[in-house]
């Protein structure tokens, strides 16, 4: 069966997005499409939350002490208001699921943002410009590389909490987390793009554009840029899932969020300590809708990664 | 006429892709003689590599072999038991592959990798084999054979690993031998000696070749008959004299016209119009119908065989003896 | 080969200074060091002593001189919180971190290669579509969760195995006290090491599947198939090896890592390790804890750097060759 050329123009852009071999593939695995339909209904759920919940936990005066630990609403001993009970400080724990998987995701999407432009920044200047910028730039990458991004995460965590007061600690946490995470994440995309960049660098159209006088960011950016972008986009899609996990261990470890505005992590972590008692919900809920997102992300990259990839064609 | 060492009848072979299956071979037939060396020519993508590959039985998914025989002294060997195809790989079939940096194992002396070849097929013992393995780098022209049974790979130039890889190829003592591409990854002063010790090593030994190439000034040197390939097909198969001489095909014609030779006498190098179809693209009837002068109504339905034409045989309906049904 | 060794070894101490000034940095800068040891009715003059006590008075690259000299000695100076030598407390906490964290090597290793072997050779069986799931939860799940839920099965349901310390410990030299010479040590290193591990078997597992669906797709193998080599060989002879060679390096550097990530799983089993030390450290703010503990994890990971590339050098025949002709 042939096509002429001329029905092959026809075809229009969105026909052609359909048939490609990425939503190909995309349709072909039901376990892909069911992670992506997790992964949308989740972050849905967070972005709304505050209209979608009954109540908000991180505001003091809804939350009552009295209230603490009350088992979900379908067991004995549980309240119609609370439909997955409450943790120890009296907050409605779904409410509290809503707002913290909110955070988590905030703060995982804008962490890896951060992480991302600073690496693919640097990258390309190390790169580009190579020489002395470039020796600098790596060398702080290798020792960058020899601490787990949980370590680096935790040192700048301690160093500002040792340079501030506890007051205007809890004020920019947030601030503090996103930006450990950018920090402890960004060696990776600036190693990738600056080995893209040295490839093309050698390039003809690089060396074209140079001669024509293009001034040097324009380069970069314009010309190099896109031709580096695939391999980026293979760590992102590793990377927002770590992202996510590392904030949720922050909190864990007591040094992310204050526990006034608990996110996953700070959840399970005031549930563990009423595993043995019997009070199960509180560290249940939330770890299955860490655990569940997580995976959905991570299946997705996984698809995405597969898909993308030419060498599996 | 004594029993050829291989014959292919009618192999078929298509690709079961996502978007349609993909004839890649379509009813290929030839034999090979003991001793013979039949050269494969063709562009890329005519089927030479995918032919090579089928008869060793080394196909790669998502190919497959749709019909048709390949015989190994008369008895099949394209639908027996893995096991048994692999004892007859290496001990009664050989294969050397294009690229010789690739084709060795880095982490493994050569050594080690020829005596495990004979060890794997011959019954002998390990000093034996290694001597059997001196003795072929001898064969094969490496100097201080002793030392450097155990080097590695990358301590030797290319074309001393194409020699190692033949060595390879033929240390379990084939009958044939299927030589993909052996000399286009090297340079041009190391191809000619190493083609002139493939000549060499399989005539000592009556070893029948299957030579693949594109380079016909390898087949003009080497093969004594010569089957030319085009979009899955054999076109035009017999003695290399005839063929490269007096080639009856059209684009046999052509791909003889358009070697340069030394010997002048022409202006201007043959060019064919146009390129060889893709595979998802063959014309029906002849594949070669959109770039053949000659062409006319019933090449365009159907396909033609092969047919003998003085000591060779021609896929064209122009030597076709049913000229009655060549409308004008 | 010795020029290669001294260019890494001036490599390694080039890093190691690097993390030596930011831990000096922390040391001196953050929080005031003086402020830590005397309390606030303490008169001046005794202030002033303590300065010049600790050299705060001189310049700031005789101090850091003054820091690495002791550093080089053993010498991390005092914990704010427990006034007591910073080395004393690390020594005496780390024999618990440097056995969890080999035994769940250990474990990463044995399970993750094997499994890695499988999944690549029995592609689209259900056996390795299992692990491959196993594997894809491996990853999604934080450390800390994978321990809390061993935790709930093993200790407050089936009650096998206990959730926190030790158990029963032995000492076996002057510094070293070891849980494995006992049956209680020995379970409760189970749950950790699981956990510990967990996530370096999965990306073990991942990888050796990686390395080797690449190797059975080179010239090599085909070769080695059109010589009618056995497939036992192929696979374990010869694809195995090639697959095995850049896996030990990435292994080996993960090795530095899982002391580091000790940290999370010493603290959801309430382990006596270094790791939980460091928490405390950050949480109260206890500089020269993090100092110190920062530059012990550099002088781990260099160390294991450098062994890791020795070792390359060893197995890789190309490598050696490369170096030699440098």
């Amino acid at each position: 069966m042939t096509e002429t050329t001329a029905q092959r123009k026809e075809t229009s852009m969105l026909a052609r997005a359909f048939d490609s071999d990425l939503w190909h593939s995309f349709k072909s695995s039901p376990i892909t499409m069911l992670a992506a339909f997790i992964v949308l209904v989740m972050t849905l759920a967070a972005l709304f939350a505050p209209w979608i919940a009954p109540m908000n936990p991180f505001d003091p005066a809804q939350v009552y002490l009295m209230n603490a630990n009350i088992p979900p609403r379908w067991l004995n001993g549980g309240d119609p208001q609370f439909l997955l009970g409450t943790d120890d400080q009296g907050r409605d724990l779904y409410s509290a699921i809503l707002y913290g998987l909110r955070v988590s995701i905030f703060i995982g999407l804008i962490g890896v943002a951060i992480a991302c432009t600073l690496g693919v920044t640097l990258g390309l200047v190390a790169g580009y410009i190579g020489g002395r910028v470039d020796s600098l730039i790596m060398r702080i990458a290798d020792v960058q590389l020899t601490f787990p991004a949980i370590l680096i995460a935790l040192l700048i965590d301690g160093i500002v909490r040792g340079l501030l007061k506890s007051a205007a600690r809890e004020d920019i946490a947030f601030g503090v987390l996103v930006v450990s995470i950018g920090l402890a994440f960004w060696v990776q995309y600036a190693r990738t793009v600056r080995g893209s960049t040295l490839v093309e660098k050698g390039r003809d159209y690089i060396q074209a554009a140079r001669l024509v006088g293009l001034p040097a960011p324009l380069i970069m950016i314009r010309h190099v840029l896109p031709n580096v972008i695939g391999p980026v986009l293979v760590i992102l899609t590793i990377n927002v899932g770590l992202a996510i996990i590392t904030e949720a261990t922050l909190s864990f470890l007591g040094v992310g969020l204050p526990p006034t505005q608990p996110s996953l992590g700070t959840l399970i972590s005031i549930g563990n300590r009423y595993l043995f008692s019997g009070d199960w919900w509180i560290v249940t809920f939330p770890g299955i809708t860490l655990a569940l997102f997580v995976l959905s992300i991570n299946l997705l990259g996984d698809w995405l990664r597969d898909a993308l990839n030419p060498k599996l064609q | 006429m004594t029993q050829p060492v291989l014959s292919v009848r009618d192999l078929s072979v298509a690709f079961f892709t996502r978007r349609g299956v993909l004839k890649a071979l379509d009813r290929v037939s030839f034999d090979i003689a003991p001793g013979e060396v039949l050269g494969v020519v063709g562009e890329s993508g005519a089927g030479k590599s995918l032919t090579g590959q089928s008869v060793i039985g080394l196909l790669e998914p998502p190919g497959r072999i749709t019909g048709g025989e390949v015989l190994l002294h008369g008895k099949r060997i394209d639908n027996i038991a893995p096991d048994d195809m692999r004892k007859i790989r290496g001990r009664k079939i050989g294969m050397v592959f294009q690229d010789p940096l690739t084709s060795l194992n880095p982490l493994y002396k050569i050594g080690d990798q020829i005596t495990e070849t004979i060890l794997t097929h011959l019954p002998v013992s390990a000093a034996e084999a290694r001597q059997r393995a001196i003795a072929l780098l001898t064969e094969v022209g490496i100097p201080a054979p002793e030392r450097r049974i155990d080097s590695y790979p990358h301590e030797f130039s290319g074309g001393m690993r194409q020699r190692v890889v033949l060595a390879l190829a033929l240390c379990a003592e084939p009958e044939l031998v299927i030589a993909d591409e052996p000399t286009t990854a090297l340079d041009v002063s190391v191809q000619a000696q190493i083609i002139a010790l493939l000549k060499k090593l399989c005539r000592e030994r009556g070893t029948a070749v299957m030579l693949v190439t594109h380079d016909m000034g390898v087949i003009a040197e080497t093969a004594d008959r010569v089957a030319v390939m085009y979009a899955g097909r054999i076109v035009e198969i017999g003695p290399v004299r005839e063929v490269v001489q007096n080639s009856k095909h059209p684009y046999a014609q052509g791909l003889m016209g358009a070697i340069p030779t030394l010997e002048g006498g022409r202006d201007k190098l043959v060019q064919i119009e146009g390129a060889m179809p893709q595979l998802k693209n063959i014309p029906a009837g002849c594949a070669f119908n959109p770039r053949c002068p000659h062409a006319f109504a019933r090449c365009f339905v159907e396909k033609p065989d092969l047919v003998p034409v003085d000591h060779s045989r021609v896929a064209c309906f122009l030597f076709d003896e049913n000229k009655a049904e060549n409308a004008a | 080969m010795l020029a290669f060794i001294l260019r890494r070894l001036a490599q390694s101490v080039a890093v190691l200074l690097s993390v030596a000034i930011i831990a000096f940095a922390m040391f001196r800068f953050v929080g005031d060091p003086v402020n830590q040891i005397v309390s606030l009715d303490t008169p001046a003059e005794q202030v002033e002593q303590v300065r010049k006590d600790l050299g705060l008075d001189k310049p700031v690259y005789i101090q850091f001189v003054r820091y690495i000299g002791n550093a080089l000695k053993g010498d991390f100076g005092q914990s704010y919180q427990f006034r007591q030598p910073v080395t004393k407390l690390l020594a005496e906490r780390a024999p618990a971190t440097l056995e969890l964290a080999f035994m769940s090597a250990l474990f990463s290793l044995l399970v993750g290669i094997p499994m890695g072997v499988y999944t690549a050779l029995y592609r689209d069986g259900f056996g390795a579509r299992l692990f491959q799931a196993v594997s894809l939860i491996g990853v999604s799940l934080p450390t800390f969760l994978i321990g809390i839920l061993l935790i709930y099965l093993f200790s407050v349901h089936l009650g096998w195995l206990p959730s926190f310390g030790r158990g029963q410990v032995v000492k076996i030299t002057e510094n070293w006290t070891t849980g494995l010479l006992t049956i209680s040590g020995i379970k409760a290193l189970i749950l950790p090491a699981i956990t510990l591990g967990l996530f370096q078997m999965t990306l073990i597992m991942r990888l050796v599947r990686a390395e080797m669906l690449e190797v059975m797709r080179t010239d090599y193998i085909k070769f080695a198939r059109a010589r009618g080599l056995k497939t036992r060989a192929i696979n374990f002879g010869h694809a195995l090896k090639n697959t095995l060679v850049p896996v030990i390096t990435i292994a080996g550097l993960q090795l530095g890592s899982i002391i580091a990530f000790a940290i999370i799983t010493e603290t959801v089993f309430q382990w006596p390790g270094m790791g939980v030390l460091f928490l405390k450290a950050v949480q109260n703010v206890d500089i020269p804890i993090m100092a110190a503990y920062l530059m012990m994890i550099a002088a781990l990971f260099v160390l294991i750097n450098l062994f890791v590339d020795l070792l390359y050098a060893a197995v890789d025949p190309r490598l050696r060759a490369t170096i030699r002709e440098s």
